[in-house]
Order: C-alpha cells, then sequence, then structure tokens
C-alpha cells in the first residue's frame, strides 16, 4: 500500500482501462504501417460498441458480441477503402468523415438499446493460480480481452518484423512506386491492412460498452479513438511503444482518479493534467533522444496510390 | 456563370432567407442546445423530454429544434448564432458552460429571447436564467446515504467545481452526517460532465477505497453500472434521470430533472406575449426536482425518513442548509435557525465543516 492505494487493485485496474485504446491503437499502427492514414479510428471504435453491443445482447454471448464488433469496425472502415483505395478520395477528409459518420449511425443504431445490460463477460479461469497473493490479482484475474490485446501486440511486432508478409506490408507503406514494381497488390494489402485496423477498433470499442461500462449510450467511446491514434505517433510506429503508451495513459488516468479516491494531497489540477503533461514530456524526451522519432514514421503515409504507370 | 447571374441568384438566395423568416412567424420555434447526446439516458435526455412536451403541448403552433453535443465555448457561439439567424424565437441553451455564448449572443439579437439553464448572468433584457433546487434532492440521498453505508465511506463523482455541483456535495454530505456521525465523504473529480469510461473509472476508484454509495453529478449511468458490478455491496442513485434499468439496486433512488412544466409555460408565455425576464429556481415544490422511487433494497424504516424529508422540504417547513453550519475552514457561515440565502448558495466556492480535500479551482 502506498498512499493508502493498493497496487495489485491498481495495475489490474490500469490494465483493464487501456484495453480498449491498446487494442485499436494495435490496429492503426498496421494500418499507418501500409501508407494509409485512416482518422476515422473514433468512428470505428463506435461503431464496433454498438455493433458488439447489439451482438451480444441479441445472441446472449459476450464471444460473439465481440466478434460482432470487430465486424461492426471492420464494417466501417470497408467504406474508408472503398473511398480511399478505390475512388482516391483524400485520406484524412475520409478519415474525419468516417468518424461523424460513424458516432451518428451508431446513435441511430443503438436507439432501441439504451438501458439495456449485456450478458456478463466473465474473467478467465486460472484456478488456483487466481490466489496467488498479488500476481493472482495482477496478471490471473482478467478477462480475455485483456490477454488477447497484449497477445495482439506480440503477433504485430512479430509479423511486421519477421513475417513475409509484415515485410511486404511494411514496403506498401515505405515506397508504393517500388512495392508496386515489384509485382505487388498494393491496394489490396492496403484494404486488408483497413479492414484489420478497423476490427481493432471495433473489438476496443466492444470492449467498452461490454466490459468496461457495461452498456450503451451514446457517444460512449468519447474520445478514445483520438487518444488511440496519438499514441501511435506517441510510439513512434513500434508495436511495444504502442503497448508502453497505451498502459501509460491508461495508467495515470486511473491513477490520478484513485488519488483523489484515496484522499492525497496533491491538488485535483495537477492530478487531472497528469496524463496529458506526462505523455507530452514522453514524447519531447523520446524525439530530443536522436530526433529519430519523426523520421520513423512510414514514408508513404497518408499518400494515395494509383497504379497508373 | 456571369456575373449578374450569380448576382441574380444571391437575390433570390436573400429574398428566400427573408422569406422564410417571415411565414416562420406564425409559427413559434423553441430551440434548444444541448451539451450532449440526448441519448445519455440522463442530463441532456431529461432536457429533450421537456423539448418534447413543448411540442406535443402546443402541437402545430410550435415548432421545435435542436442541436446535441456542443462543446462549451466558441463553438456554441457559432451554434447559437446559426439559430438565432435561422428564426429561432426561443433558444434554450443546457449547459453552465454556455453562460458567456448565451450573453454574447442575445446581445446581437434582441429580438431573440434566450434562457440559460443553472447560470446567473443576465446581461441583456432578453437573458433569462433557470435552475433546479437540486440540492435538496441531494439533502434526500443524503440521508439514504448515510443510514445505508456499512464501511462509513460515501462517495461523490463530482463534474466541475461549480457552485451547481459544491451545492449538491454540501447538502448530501450535511444530511449524511446529521443521521451518521462517523461518516466520511470521498469527493473525486472527474472534470467531464460526459465519458462514460471515466465516470465508471472514477465510481471503481472509489469502491477500491472502500465507498459503498456513490452519488454522481455527471451524466451517464455509467457509475450504476460499475456499482452493479460489485455485487449488491454498493448503491448508487439516478442522476437527472430515473435510470430505472438499475432498480432496485444498486439505484435505490433517484433524483428526475423534470424540465417540462417550465418549458411549456415559457414557450406559453412567449406565444400569447406575457413573456417576461426572470430568474427561476424551483425545487421539489414547484416540482422540477422529483425524487424516483425509493426501492425496497431500502429498510421501510430509512424510506420513510428519506420521504419525510422530501415532503417537509417540498412544503417549505424545512430548507436543507439550515444553521448553524460552519464552513470548512471552521469559520462561521450560518447562525442556529438561519437558512442560506439564494445569493450565497449560488456563489458557493466552499466545502461545509467536515469534508476532507479542496476544491479545486
Amino acid at each position: 500500500m502506498f498512499g493508502g492505494i493498493d497496487p495489485a487493485l491498481l495495475i489490474a485496474s490500469l490494465m483493464v482501462a487501456s484495453v480498449p485504446i491498446l487494442l485499436a491503437a494495435t490496429g492503426e499502427l498496421v494500418v499507418e504501417k501500409a501508407g494509409v492514414l485512416n482518422l476515422g479510428v473514433e468512428g470505428m471504435m463506435i461503431m464496433g460498441a454498438v455493433c458488439g453491443f447489439i451482438t451480444a445482447v441479441v445472441t446472449g454471448s459476450p464471444a460473439l458480441g465481440f466478434l460482432g464488433g470487430a465486424a461492426g469496425g471492420a464494417g466501417l472502415s470497408l467504406l474508408f477503402a472503398l473511398l480511399t483505395q478505390v475512388m482516391q478520395a483524400n485520406q484524412v477528409a475520409s478519415g474525419l468523415a468516417l468518424t461523424l459518420f460513424g458516432l451518428g449511425l451508431s446513435s441511430l443504431l443503438g436507439q432501441g438499446y439504451v438501458g439495456i445490460k449485456p450478458p456478463h463477460t466473465g474473467a478467465v479461469p486460472f484456478g488456483p493460480l487466481a490466489d496467488i497473493p498479488f500476481f493472482g490479482r495482477v496478471i490471473f484475474g482478467h478477462d480475455p480481452l485483456v490477454y488477447l490485446s497484449v497477445l495482439a501486440v506480440a503477433a504485430v511486432w512479430i509479423f511486421l518484423r519477421n513475417a513475409r508478409g509484415g515485410l511486404i506490408l511494411r514496403a506498401v507503406g515505405e515506397s508504393h512506386e517500388a512495392a508496386h514494381a515489384l509485382g505487388y497488390k498494393v491496394r489490396r494489402i492496403r484494404v486488408l491492412a483497413i479492414l484489420f485496423g478497423g476490427a481493432m477498433a471495433g473489438l476496443g470499442g466492444a470492449y467498452i460498452s461490454l466490459v468496461r461500462v457495461p452498456q450503451w449510450t451514446d457517444g460512449i467511446t468519447a474520445g478514445a479513438g483520438w487518444i488511440a491514434l496519438a499514441i501511435v505517433v506517441f510510439a513512434s510506429w513500434r508495436p511495444w511503444r504502442v503497448l508502453l503508451g497505451a498502459w501509460l495513459f491508461g495508467g495515470i488516468t486511473v491513477l490520478q482518479l484513485n488519488l483523489q479516491a484515496a484522499g492525497s494531497g496533491i491538488p485535483v489540477e495537477y492530478l487531472s493534467m497528469s496524463p496529458y503533461l506526462i505523455t507530452i514530456l514522453v514524447l519531447v524526451i523520446m524525439s530530443s533522444g536522436r530526433g529519430r522519432a519523426a523520421l520513423n514514421a512510414p514514408a508513404s503515409l497518408g499518400q494515395n496510390f494509383h497504379a497508373a504507370r | 456563370m456571369n456575373r449578374r447571374h450569380l448576382l441574380a441568384t444571391a437575390a433570390l438566395g436573400l429574398s428566400l432567407a427573408f422569406g422564410g423568416a417571415a411565414s416562420a412567424q406564425d409559427k413559434t420555434k423553441a430551440c434548444f442546445v444541448y451539451v450532449g447526446p440526448i441519448g445519455d439516458g440522463g442530463w441532456t435526455y431529461q432536457h429533450h423530454q421537456g423539448a418534447l412536451a413543448v411540442q406535443e403541448a402546443y402541437g402545430d403552433k410550435v415548432e421545435i429544434a435542436w442541436q446535441e453535443n456542443v462543446p462549451e465555448g466558441a463553438d456554441a457561439e457559432r451554434v447559437l448564432t446559426q439559430m438565432a439567424l435561422g428564426g429561432c424565437d426561443i433558444i434554450f441553451t443546457t449547459s453552465f458552460g454556455y453562460m458567456d455564448p448565451t450573453n454574447a449572443v442575445a446581445k446581437k439579437f434582441p429580438n431573440v429571447k434566450f434562457e440559460h439553464a443553472t447560470g446567473f448572468k443576465r446581461e441583456s433584457p432578453n437573458v433569462s436564467t433557470y435552475n433546479a433546487r437540486f440540492y435538496e434532492g441531494r439533502a434526500v440521498q443524503g440521508v439514504i446515504a448515510g443510514r445505508m453505508t456499512k464501511t462509513n465511506k460515501i462517495g461523490y463523482i463530482g463534474s466541475f467545481p461549480i457552485p451547481e455541483v459544491i451545492m449538491g456535495i454540501n447538502s448530501y454530505y450535511l444530511h449524511a452526517k446529521k443521521v451518521n456521525p462517523d461518516v466520511e465523504l470521498t469527493v473525486v473529480w472527474a472534470f467531464t460532465w460526459f465519458d462514460p469510461a471515466k465516470e465508471a473509472d472514477a465510481a471503481k476508484a472509489m469502491i477500491e477505497q472502500g465507498v459503498d454509495v456513490i452519488a454522481s453529478h455527471t451524466d451517464s449511468t455509467a457509475p450504476l453500472a460499475e456499482a452493479a458490478k460489485a455485487g449488491g455491496k454498493v448503491i448508487g442513485f439516478g442522476q437527472a434521470s430515473d435510470m430505472t434499468e438499475y432498480k432496485p439496486s444498486p439505484r435505490v433512488s433517484s433524483i428526475i430533472d423534470n424540465w417540462a412544466p417550465y418549458y411549456v409555460k415559457r414557450v406559453g408565455a412567449l406565444m400569447d406575449g406575457t413573456y417576461e425576464q426572470q430568474d427561476a429556481w424551483e425545487g421539489i415544490a414547484g416540482g422540477e426536482v422529483q425524487i424516483g422511487e425509493i426501492t425496497d433494497a431500502i429498510p421501510a424504516d430509512v424510506k420513510a425518513e428519506a420521504e419525510k424529508l422530501r415532503d417537509d422540504i417540498a412544503a417549505g417547513t424545512y430548507h436543507p442548509f439550515t444553521g448553524p453550519i460552519n464552513k470548512q475552514d471552521g469559520s462561521a457561515w450560518l447562525a442556529e435557525g438561519q437558512t442560506a440565502p439564494d445569493g450565497d448558495l449560488l456563489g458557493m466556492g466552499f466545502y461545509v465543516e467536515g469534508i476532507k480535500g479542496d476544491i479545486p479551482k
């Protein structure tokens, strides 16, 4: 115990609090690595939140709910893929439009679902492991999505680093002309990356409406998608740093609320601004190091490609 | 398109705009600005119910319009200007943070009536303010909280440190303390009106600290959802809206904002020409603050005690802020038997004696 806060509970709740932004940021990382800037994360998250909620309520199964959420997010991202990859629309504008559209559509879909409770998502049964002091609560007391979010980071890391597909994806993101000249299907790869990003954002959204705040309310994601976008930049497009960023941001948000509840003497103003302040600090430190953070951005990020030549 | 054609089009557009304004005059247009989504299940939802009541009451004679999710600040000013230009005769701005935008826009449109909820600035004659005495409802919740807590720790999720919220905190604490002298209050400031995930986190942080009765001053049902996860050990209250989906527990009672009578009255006054600038502040007696059903999760004697307090307040025989009450620093605020003047309440920037922690500036 420090300052009246139980660290085991604190770490456990920060892991839970950061799952939505972690999932969404991991998906967006892959999208941006493929050279596509999709600013519609917020819209895809909230579509995932409402689709996941509806699926879970109708079928009674949280697992199907998460699948429905991923499908909802991916479905909306398909629209983005159509606009930017087929019709060559501007990515920034399309992404922003996607967010606005997602917010409106989710509100429409969710009309009949306000005030309903979704089926409960239980913790993974680890049996006796969950009874180990401290570690039992911190590591073995969560629902499946918490583990999945960490596994997803590891999988994306290995994929981008070692898998052939990952190398192709990065090539597409660095120089789509060169990748095209080598015979890779730039547009197809990008569409797949966008779909993956949409599914991950949808999953993150569904986590909010099914686990963190088990209910449907208009605008339930309340800006989490924008934080996920920022974390990708914060992480300078590296998977493990995404994890760090998400936990840092989620952690400080939870910590400041806990410090308030525990009656620490620190003025609330400082506590409330701390997540943003520390994020800025870390950004400054990281980018001042070797001045490479900005250089790490995929070279073709945000540029449309059409195979004219 | 040549220049003459362009001018002709512009002239046509202008005449259409004026024509539109003229034809709008035989119908009164009431507009509403909301800080959150209508589907929040709380604050904004209740205002919208009031707007719908206006439509119902006057049918074809009124037209209502609204805009959701309007940020407090410069954006609000744009939205208000647009509404005033768009033929609104009366505009209700339904959040404290619209205070300055409302007054600024009202100066430019003297023929449009502005009604600002929960504020205190009426800088031009066409600005009225209205509010509800929510602290009366908080008193009832305080009694329930003080009687029901087993850990003697009760919590309050604050949104922003404004008089409205501080008033609620003080009233809640005073009445919990009155029935349970050992009670301790934990206040967590969320610095948002609407962010379900953050509201749930705030509730969770309190529950981890042993708080078992949570009142919230934010707009969503998330704190109740979090309380429900604790498996019956934690109770809470519906805020702004009845939040019946969490009955009978964790939602054991609620404060319902009932704006319909006020909206219907004001729009009606505007239509029959009796409209005047005013500063309305009604409570349980006027029907603007309703206490939602106290469920069976509360023992009968506590329920009776809470209901008696509610009825006393409604009858005007009891004021929730009746002296002796000291400020947090120990200095005297109200003497024995003295009740709080409205001016003190509307500018309240201090905790009463016994509450720990500081109010953020």
